[in-house]
């Protein structure tokens, strides 16, 4: 089994018809994804290598059955985007988008909060979401995973789920999903929601979790693993040497007055009985061992 | 984007909280016009992004030209906790009865916005929330429905405001919240929040930093720009939209994504070495980005070692792969560079650098592989 999505989970893609959009639509299509149709305002009609592209995601929803969509668009317009997919009533939306306005995050976090509680943001600034051999919404490259189990993998910043994946897929361990929660300050989808979710899901034996410095979801994380998982968890935090002060880029990661540093987090995951790695290639190391003793 | 006290006053004014009427001076002689201008006595104040202005010394009360002269020579040029005081602000002195705090800003674990209001103002409000939690009042505000005036009264009444400060106070945390909001900043504070003997209330500092992703909606800020308080390395970076940040150590890095990049520092002092900078390439950056990136590396003399640790996925690695090619025919770098690419085109990448077969530039398959291989070469060369 997989989290949030499957083989059978039909994606439009907003933003079909842009650079960005067409590259990372077609190449999902092209790694199985059932990619039904793209959105783009004034193109409805025609289509990108075969994919049909319509005016509105209701139009696009109308005519193909999509519950789930992929947002590819600037940030001027990716706020706008995430509402109107929410209220065409996909139910899982995967939105890439880096650099919008922490204003807008806010707005938007909210307004599907009181309006459209059934419907998950994935993201902004998020590489998305990728069940090896079902199902791969977002920028990840397809060929870094490996199908069959029994991992689950969250992780907040982009590059480092790559690195997360890689890890294990050197390794001969594959992942059941693999999912990148993004690391600006309003994230739509927690650690916690997919905590939960891997916990629930009976393919996914134990967890690989990456968080890094700033902010304090990585210690609530740990807080509800300790009431709520009895699968192992691996964990690491980016940042153990990074120094205090300094802003590391657009994810809010910033250690000041001491707090959100990776120590603080490292301990409040190992209090919790989660084995905590000090980079990348141990948290692989400890998670063969794991699951060699499954 | 931090915001010096004066461009935050400046800030301030567009959305109608009051400020002392002041102005800029970048020499003795502007300060002594200004603080003639501003009237007598006056308050010259260091603008520097560092709090303790205070205590080091950075802000004098004058009465006289002589006085403002004096306070202008000592502080422009002092040192505040290594940021060397380069202006001035200076402004009328308010007679001060009581001292407020008032602040927006964005609570990410509630995922509303805070704001935060205390009767005890003018010190530092961390000290009041480690000794006197109590004396800070919270509102969680969500930005659907936003902050109403008669909410803002009740916040201002709950946190012990005077009663003749009350009305005063809750149009400025209206007008407060707007500048947070439509003015898109990450923070916006105001301590103290002063009430004159005349019953006035207004900001006699702010504290203000602006979202940098909502630069495209506010041509205004273009103003506060090209004043910031950057080291050279930085400065260049900034120019190249690389997100950057100097340390000490020798192994220059570069990565894509935030995450990635912190990673690549962790290893590289786990296995021994020690990072001389922080560099994020950002998302699908393409090969001038990348290009970018190498030259300001090369123009930090610490660096004896390169590291490109990149994971393609919306970046493309022969896009980066053309980039280091690029660069290197144009630029003679100092040190060799250790190289792993990985994700979205990496074959493709590889091919391209061992295609190129450039001098100096040390292809590894994985990050720790990497990581390894370029401290081995910090020490080869300490030991010769």
């Amino acid at each position: 089994m997989s989290i949030f999505v499957d083989e059978n989970t039909k994606v439009i893609v907003q933003g079909l018809t842009g650079s960005q959009g067409k590259f990372h639509g077609l190449r999902n299509k092209a790694y199985g994804t059932k990619v039904v149709g793209g959105v783009t305002p004034g193109k409805g009609g025609t289509d990108v290598e075969g994919v049909p592209v319509y005016d509105s995601v209701q139009d696009a929803v109308a005519a193909t059955g999509a519950t789930a969509s992929f947002i590819v668009v600037p940030p001027k317009f990716a706020p706008e985007a995430i509402l109107e997919a929410a209220a065409a009533g996909i139910s899982f939306i995967v939105c890439i988008t880096e650099y919008i306005p922490a204003k807008d995050e806010a707005m938007v976090f909210n307004v599907l909060r009181r309006n459209y509680p059934g419907t998950r943001l994935l993201g902004p600034n998020c590489p998305g979401i990728l069940s090896p051999g079902k199902c791969n919404i977002g920028i990840t490259s397809g060929d870094i995973a490996l199908a069959g189990g029994p991992v689950g993998i969250v992780s907040r910043s982009g590059t480092l789920t790559y690195q997360a994946l890689n890890e294990l897929s050197l390794k001969g361990v594959g992942q059941t999903t693999c999912v990148g929660i993004g690391g600006d300050p309003v994230p739509g989808t927690t650690f916690i929601d997919c905590l939960a979710a891997f916990e629930q899901d009976p393919e996914t034996k134990a967890v690989l979790m990456f968080g890094e410095i700033g902010g304090s979801d990585e210690e609530k994380a740990a807080a509800f693993i300790k009431e709520n998982v009895t699968k192992p968890v691996v964990s690491y935090i980016a940042g153990v040497t990074a120094p205090p002060g300094k802003k590391m880029g657009h994810a809010g990661a910033i250690v000041s007055g001491g707090m959100g540093t990776a120590q603080a987090k490292m301990d409040a995951l190992a209090q919790a009985g989660v084995h905590v790695a000090r980079n990348p290639t141990e948290a692989g190391e400890i998670m063969v061992d794991i699951v060699k003793g499954l | 984007m931090d915001l010096f006290e004066y461009q935050g006053k400046q800030y301030f004014a567009r959305y109608g909280i009051p400020t002392s009427p002041g102005g800029v001076a970048d020499s003795v002689d502007e300060a002594i016009k200004q603080a003639k201008a501003a009237g007598f006595p006056a308050v010259v104040k260091a603008q520097v992004q560092v709090g303790g202005r205070g205590k080091a010394g950075g802000i004098r009360l004058v009465n006289n030209e002589q006085e403002a002269k004096e306070a202008a020579e000592f502080i422009l040029g002092l040192d505040i906790k290594g940021h060397v005081v380069k202006r001035l602000w200076i402004e009328h002195a308010s007679d001060i009865k009581k001292e407020y705090y008032a602040s927006f800003t964005l609570d990410r674990n509630a995922k509303l916005h805070l704001a935060m209001v205390s009767a005890k103002g003018g010190v530092d409000i961390e000290e009041v929330a480690a000794t006197d939690p109590e004396a800070i009042k919270r509102l969680h505000i969500n930005p659907i429905d936003g902050i109403s005036y008669d909410q803002s009264l009740e916040l201002a009444k709950s946190a012990g405001i005077d009663q003749e400060a009350l009305e005063g106070v809750a149009s400025v945390l209206v007008k407060l919240y707007e500048c947070y909001t439509l003015g898109d900043a990450d923070l916006a504070e105001i301590n103290p929040l002063i009430l004159t003997p005349q019953g006035k209330v207004h900001a006699l500092d702010a504290k203000v930093t602006l979202d940098d992703a909502a630069a495209f909606r506010h041509p205004e800020w273009d103003a506060f720009r090209g004043v910031s308080e950057l080291d050279g390395r930085e400065r260049l970076a900034k120019e190249k939209h690389l997100n950057y940040i100097g340390l000490e150590g020798s192994v220059g890095i570069i990565a894509n994504g935030a995450g990635l990049a912190m990673s690549t520092l962790d290893v590289v002092n786990q296995v021994g070495g020690s990072a001389a900078n922080f560099l994020d390439l950002g998302g699908g950056a393409g090969a001038d980005v990348m290009a970018a990136a190498l030259e300001v590396i090369n123009t930090d003399d610490r660096v004896e070692v390169v590291l490109v640790n990149i994971f393609g996925g919306i970046t493309r690695c022969d896009e980066v792969a053309k980039g280091i090619v690029d660069a290197l025919s144009s630029v003679e770098m100092r040190s060799p560079i250790v190289i792993r690419l990985d994700g979205t085109n990496a074959d493709e990448g590889r091919r391209i650098l061992a295609d190129a077969d450039l001098r100096g530039v040390i292809i590894e398959k994985t990050m720790i592989g990497a990581a390894k291989r370029a401290v081995e070469i910090v020490d080869e060369g300490a030991s010769k």
